[in-house]
């Protein structure tokens, strides 16, 4: 059977992959979805604990289903305040979003 | 009723200050309590007047005394309050009344003047005045009344100000009274430091007067004389000023640029005699000393600017002018019977000459604003056209020339007897015939330009191409009418008691009011028949000159011809004001610029200079101490505060992944070293 350490270096993957991502794109959308790359390692990581130390309790299981419906949730906002932003200044890249700083 | 007599200034101060601060605006409304007060004031005189003949009111003692605490002087207050003795009776009786006449007549003759309100106000002020220094009870609050009117007579005389002349005519009366004042506070200073007290009734107690009388005053090389000599003659020096007498005469006549009720309420009735009354009330103080000097120094100015001032009135052609010459002559009578002891005399001209002359300067006024004209070379034939003025003004004219029975033949009279009956009891080369027989001529040059005058302005034809002239309006013609009454019938009150048929009729109750205690002259036949020949020769002359050939239009007066060089000097008043520039003003003026050049070049202002500068210079020290030390620190910490904020700025990129970046780089850090350590 694969060894735990194996998904937890998978996870700790595509968690850099995704904090490169928020980190360096400026296009908004491709933050948003690296934002969701994260959201993935770390459910990758309880399922794999579970499964791995704990399976006879359900908890890994329904904490990932929770973090799913979170990151769809933070999904329908994040998109809507994109369209937002692109309506109202006719960009999604993220460095001539600079309102806050004036 | 003696117990309100303090109201009686208390009415025209606060119309005064009424009219100055709420109604100056309605000029009806401002008249209207401007004559209300006097009114008051003159119906509680005549109360007081009449409750004292009919009370046992008499001099000093027996006088009706009233006052309060006033001012704290060491344990004592020094009081103030009310006198009324048959003096300040007699002066109730005549200055409210006259007050009042010119107040309605103002009303007339100030019509459409744009400050009429003001005028109000300030002859409210001056009535005020001169009741309180009536009743005053104390030389301090008879000074401060003095003065209250001194200011009035200044701003009233000035009061068209827009007229050079009239300005200046203001300033040089302030000022030469003000040289008489300087004496008289001098005297009351004296005073007060002799005797500790400046009440009446106490300065003229007969033992402080005995005393004031014997003890010596050293004058250095002056040689020494008593007190009470000293004292008088420094307080006849404001007398002196007031009543327009030699030397200080010189203001009156330029008084006249005044509006005319002011040179007749003012400079004829009231204000200037108030010099006379002065002396009257200091009177034993005068005589406290048998044979001084003070005296016959009265009696000299007084003997002398009467004839002096008459003089010179033959040859003005101003008709405010001659009558003002006329004042300070018949102001000259009063001071003459003063000094020679003729109290009830002097007392009693001053009143009959104050109804006279306030109607004399009336009617003046009414021919000017009827004429259009002060020159009495322009007018002529206004008998005709003003019958009322005319023949009030014959009535003050007769009464000012002497002529029997107006009131100015028995006032004046009284003076010449007494002079008369002095000089006969002394010799013929004593003072009292100096006296006598200046007041006589006098009175001759007094009948003669009454005479001229008018002749001049109401006999002939007019002698101003379009001269419309026109009575004048009802308010203005009343008052004379009134007080053509009293000039003509006020002399009854003091004919001698010797007089055929009259005297015994009316018994003299002027001398019995005011002089009890001075024995009555004798009746003179032979003075007064030289008086009436005085008067009615002079009124004769002047017919002879200017009635029987009235004078056309353009030709000069004859009195040039006939006079000469004289007319000139006597024209130019003796070159008195042009002696005073010569001599005081250019003096004043001369120190005046060593006091500025002493202020502005050679001492004070360099002085102050010198401590500007060097004020300069320090702080041009501490200023640049400031900049350099203090600002320096404080503009330091500024800058380094700054710099560091424009550094650390510059992690503020308002950029998310920036923030983020340092947080994932802070964790990474963070694991390094926990797996480090």
């Amino acid at each position: 059977m694969v060894p735990l350490s194996w998904y937890l270096i998978v996870a700790a993957a595509l968690f850099c992959i995704g904090l490169y991502g928020v980190l360096a794109r400026r296009n908004a959308i491709g933050i948003l979805m690296a934002v969701e790359l994260m959201l993935n390692a770390v459910n990758i990581n309880l399922l794999a604990f579970w499964r791995y130390l704990t399976p006879a309790h359900m908890t890994g299981q329904v904490f990932a289903l929770v973090v799913l419906a979170v990151a769809a949730a933070e999904a329908a906002v994040g998109l809507a305040l994109i369209v937002a932003i692109y309506r109202t200044r006719d960009t999604v890249n993220v460095e001539e979003v600079d309102l806050m700083k004036l | 009723m003696l117990n309100l007599t303090w109201l009686i200034p208390v009415f025209p101060f606060l119309s005064f200050v009424l009219i100055v601060l709420f109604t100056n605006p309605n000029k009806k409304l401002s008249s209207g309590i401007a004559i209300g007060s006097v009114a008051v004031s003159w119906v509680l005189s005549w109360g007081v007047f009449f409750q004292s003949i009919a009370g046992h009111i008499g001099m000093g003692e027996e006088a009706f005394r009233l006052h309060v605490p006033w001012l704290p002087t060491g344990t004592e207050w020094f009081p103030m309050g009310v006198n009324v003795d048959p003096l300040s009776a007699i002066m109730l009786f005549m200055v409210p009344f006259v007050c009042l006449m010119i107040f309605i007549y103002s009303v007339g003759y100030m019509h459409g003047d744009p400050r009429y309100s003001r005028f109000f106000a300030y002859i409210s002020l001056f009535a005020c005045g001169m009741l309180g220094l009536v009743v005053a009870d104390n030389l301090l609050m008879l000074f401060i009344f003095w003065e209250i009117m001194g200011l009035c007579s200044y701003l009233l005389i000035g009061f068209w100000f827009e007229k050079p002349s009239a300005m200046k005519a203001g300033l040089k009366a302030f000022l030469t009274t003000r040289v008489g004042d300087a004496f008289m506070l001098a005297g009351m200073l004296l005073l007060y430091s002799q005797t500790g007290e400046l009440t009446f009734a106490h300065i003229f107690a007969p033992e402080t007067l005995e005393k004031l009388a014997h003890t010596q005053v050293n004058l250095g090389f002056l040689g020494s004389l008593p007190w009470a000599s000293l004292l008088a003659m420094l307080i006849f020096g404001g007398a002196v000023g007031k009543s327009a007498q030699f030397p200080l005469h010189v203001w009156l006549p330029d008084a006249m640029e005044g509006p005319t009720p002011v040179s007749a309420l003012i400079h004829a009735a009231t204000m200037v005699s108030a010099g006379v009354y002065l002396v009257a009330r200091c009177f034993p103080l005068f005589t406290a000393v048998e044979a001084g000097p003070q005296l016959g120094l009265v009696a000299f100015i007084g003997a002398f600017t009467a004839l002096f001032a008459s003089t010179i009135a033959v040859a003005q052609d101003d008709i405010k002018r001659v009558l003002a010459y006329s004042t300070i002559s018949q102001l000259g009578y009063m001071i003459a019977a003063l000094g020679i002891g003729a109290y009830v005399a002097a007392v009693f001209h001053l009143i009959t000459h104050a109804f006279f002359k306030a109607l004399l300067f009336l009617g003046s006024g009414s021919v000017i604003h009827g004429s259009g004209t002060q020159d009495m070379m322009e007018m002529g034939g206004l008998r005709k056209h003003m019958p009322i003025t005319f023949a009030t003004f014959l009535v003050g004219t007769f009464a000012l020339a002497g002529v029997p029975p107006f009131a100015g033949f028995w006032s004046k009279d009284e003076i010449l007897a007494d002079a008369f009956h002095q000089f006969t009891e002394l010799g013929a080369a004593s003072w009292p015939f100096f006296v006598w027989l200046f007041l006589t001529l006098a009175a001759f040059l007094t009948a003669f330009y009454m005479g001229r005058q008018i002749f001049l302005t109401f006999y002939g034809e007019s002698r101003r191409p379009h001269a419309h002239a026109h009575e004048s309006p009802k308010s203005m013609t009343y008052p004379l009418i009134v007080l053509a009454v009293f000039a003509a019938l006020l002399g009854f009150a003091g004919v001698p008691e010797e007089f055929p048929v009259l005297g015994h009729l009316l018994g003299n109750p002027f001398h019995h009011f005011v002089g009890h205690g001075f024995p009555a002259t004798p009746l003179n036949g032979l003075v007064m028949l030289i008086s009436v020949a005085m008067a009615l020769g002079g009124l004769f002359v002047a017919w002879l000159v200017y009635g029987r050939n009235p004078l056309k239009e353009g030709q000069p007066d004859p009195l040039i011809q006939a006079l000469g060089p004289v007319y000139t000097v006597l024209r130019r008043k003796y070159y008195f004001d042009e002696l005073y520039q010569a001599t005081f003003i250019r003096l004043a003026l001369w120190l005046s610029e060593v006091c500025f050049a002493f202020d502005n070049k050679w001492v004070v202002d360099p002085l102050v200079n010198l401590a500007g500068k060097a004020g300069v210079a320090l702080s041009n020290l501490g200023g640049w101490f400031d900049r350099t030390f203090v600002d320096g620190a404080v503009n330091g910490v500024a800058a380094v505060v700054g710099w560091m904020g424009g550094a650390l700025r510059q992690t503020q990129t308002g950029r998310v992944q920036n923030y983020l970046l340092a947080a994932a780089l802070a964790v990474f850090v963070l694991l390094v070293i926990s797996v480090v350590v």
